[in-house]
């Protein structure tokens, strides 16, 4: 006869058990969502290679200082075309920014509960949906219709109906995600609804806005569509009232040209462009990661 | 009728204060969230220079009391108080008052630490630049610091954000924050929850010394704590009868006559349960 107080004494096992059913399943699970992963870069490393590949071998500073070639001219540049884009898209960041960061206040603070609050949050929703061209005919009728000529200012505000709802609702979220008890010590302090905001909330909720407004200009950057209508192109350098080049609409008129230099220089264009954004999200993670907690 | 038979009922329930010590006078006839009536009946008065204690079951209506005294619930949708609230002869609730400036002169400790994501310094510093406090900053800060019983531990790291500290030294930087700029009056919702029991000793003390210029409002769940630091103590109670879960004054006193003497029955329960 066995002893009892044996039978019911069991060591728990405490080695791994690579090869029990629970343990293998988890590894079958994390392998597919570490290669899904993996997965989700491949679209992103192939564009960049390519780009790399193809538009890397035309850069040089010519580029930069150098106005668009005729047919059948060699070398050349896209200067105008850069600086186009820096001045539209700057535009349209002087527009959106304290546009959308004041709508964003309203909607994530001071009318949190209201009508006009709610209504304008669908708005923005619907506008993040909306198609880029329909900004573009847009600012087209409301611009270029008046001012009767196509301008870098058209090609600005077009580009700024894409980024308001961008960077308002990005800031709502980065807003209503300081805690509510941080909020409280600001009243509790005896702080007014704007020193709260501007000693307190914004202050923390900084990385968030930023990021708002750095996704917002990538996405303005590399818009076609609204500048077709508003900005048009040009061979010349920046002048504000009349049709400007950008980096987009270079792309989008070379590649599809039978010359073999403009279609290097469409490559390239869009290499610099990939780079600009690039640089953009690496300045923003500089000044926003000081901010951070 | 109704009115004046409660009102009767009130003058039985708190003790009698001579009016010149009163410094804040409570009387919340009904305090709403939305529909729902969290407290009613309650006439707390706060006595100058002196501790006033509230103790009572979770979810009584302590801190709903307490935040009504310096119009932090204000920021809640729905929340509807009446009543008034006696400050220098004027009703907080008045039209013509300024919540802003009843908040600087009722500082308030909440119940979970919440100190800002800035400095230690900025902290404690928050409160006197908000009110333009343009003597010895360094000066006040330590000064709060130290009677806040965390000057030790964080002199080397002013620096540091507030957030980095633990979270019983988060809340007595709260504290600090909430004495620096020397409100007449500091409402604490237990503020020694989160402390071990030498920290909740210094604060205890830190009390006593602050009733000598101040006028303190503790909220505590600690019996021993209201019997230590509280000279005065307000016991809420739940009240279900009516359907909901109304809180309200059951009774108030001096802390001793209230532990040693309950006048009502649920008082003695209360106290009873606590200690057995
Ligand atoms: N913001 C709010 N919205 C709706 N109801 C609330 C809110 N805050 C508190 N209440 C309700 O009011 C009642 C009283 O809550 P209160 O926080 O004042 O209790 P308490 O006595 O402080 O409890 P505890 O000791 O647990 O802190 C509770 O029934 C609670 O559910
Ligand atoms: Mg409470």
């Amino acid at each position: 006869m066995k002893n009892s107080s044996n039978e019911t004494f069991h060591l728990p096992k405490l080695e791994r058990q690579p090869f029990e059913p629970r343990a293998l399943k988890s590894i079958v699970l994390s392998s597919i969502t570490i290669l899904s992963a993996v997965f989700a870069c491949v679209p992103l490393f192939s564009v960049l290679i390519m780009l790399i590949y193809r538009g890397g071998k035309r850069l040089s500073f010519e580029l930069f200082y150098a106005l668009p070639p005729t047919a059948f001219e060699t070398g050349g540049g896209f200067g105008n075309a850069i600086l186009g884009t820096l001045f539209m898209v700057g535009l349209a960041a002087l527009i959106s920014v304290p546009f959308g960061i004041l709508a964003a206040i309203y909607l994530a603070e001071l009318g949190k509960y209201n009508k006009v609050a709610q209504i304008a949050r669908f708005c923005a929703k619907t506008m993040t949906g909306l198609p880029s061209i329909l900004a573009g005919v847009f600012a087209y009728a409301a611009v270029v219709l008046i001012m009767r000529n196509y301008s870098a200012w058209a090609g600005g505000i077009a580009l700024s109906l894409l980024m308001i709802p961008v960077v308002m609702l990005t800031a709502e979220e980065a807003i209503k995600m300081v805690p509510q008890a941080m909020k409280d010590a600001a009243f509790g302090m005896g702080c007014t609804q704007t020193q709260s905001l501007v000693k307190v909330i914004l202050p923390v909720a900084m990385p968030g806005l930023i990021t708002g407004v750095v996704l917002a200009v990538a996405r303005a950057a590399g818009e076609t569509a609204p500048l077709l209508f508003t900005a048009l192109f040009s061979d010349y350098w920046l002048r504000v009232n009349e049709p400007t080049a950008s980096l987009a609409v270079l792309i989008y008129n070379y590649s599809g040209m039978p010359f073999e230099n403009q279609i290097e220089l469409a490559w390239a264009a869009s290499l610099i462009l990939v780079l600009m954004v690039f640089i953009l999200n690496i300045i923003s993670r500089a000044i926003g990661g000081k901010k951070r907690i | 009728m109704l009115m004046e038979a409660q009102s009767q009922q009130q003058a039985t329930k708190t003790h009698q204060y001579d009016a010149a010590d009163v410094v804040l006078d409570c009387q919340a006839k009904q305090i709403f969230y939305s529909d729902f009536l969290a407290v009613r009946d309650s006439h707390v008065p706060i006595v100058k220079n002196k501790i006033t204690g509230f103790i009572g079951p979770s979810g009584c209506g302590k801190s709903t009391v307490l935040k009504s005294i310096n119009r932090m619930n204000d920021l809640i949708r729905g929340f509807r108080f009446e009543g008034n609230v006696h400050f220098h002869g004027m009703d907080i609730y008045d039209k013509k008052v300024d919540p802003v400036s009843v908040r600087r002169n009722i500082g308030m400790v909440f119940q979970q630490p919440n100190p800002f994501s800035m400095s230690i310094y900025e902290n404690v510093a928050f409160g006197l630049r908000l009110n333009r406090y343009k003597g010895d900053m360094d000066e006040k800060v330590e000064k709060a610091l130290r009677g806040a019983a965390l000057w030790d531990e964080v002199k080397n790291k002013l620096k540091n954000n507030g957030l980095s500290l633990s979270g019983g030294q988060q809340q007595r930087l709260c504290i600090a924050r909430a004495i620096a700029t020397e409100p007449q009056v500091l409402l604490m919702d237990e503020p020694c929850s989160a402390l071990d029991p030498i920290a909740t000793r210094q604060i205890e003390e830190l009390m006593v010394q602050l009733k000598e210029r101040f006028t303190v409002a503790i909220v505590t769940h600690n019996m021993q704590q209201a019997q230590r630091v509280a000279d005065q103590t307000a016991f809420f109670a739940v009240d279900i009868s009516r359907g909901g879960r109304t809180g309200y004054l059951v009774e108030m006193a001096p802390t001793a006559e209230l532990f040693s003497n309950p006048q009502e029955e649920l008082t003695k329960e209360y106290l009873h349960g606590e200690f057995s």
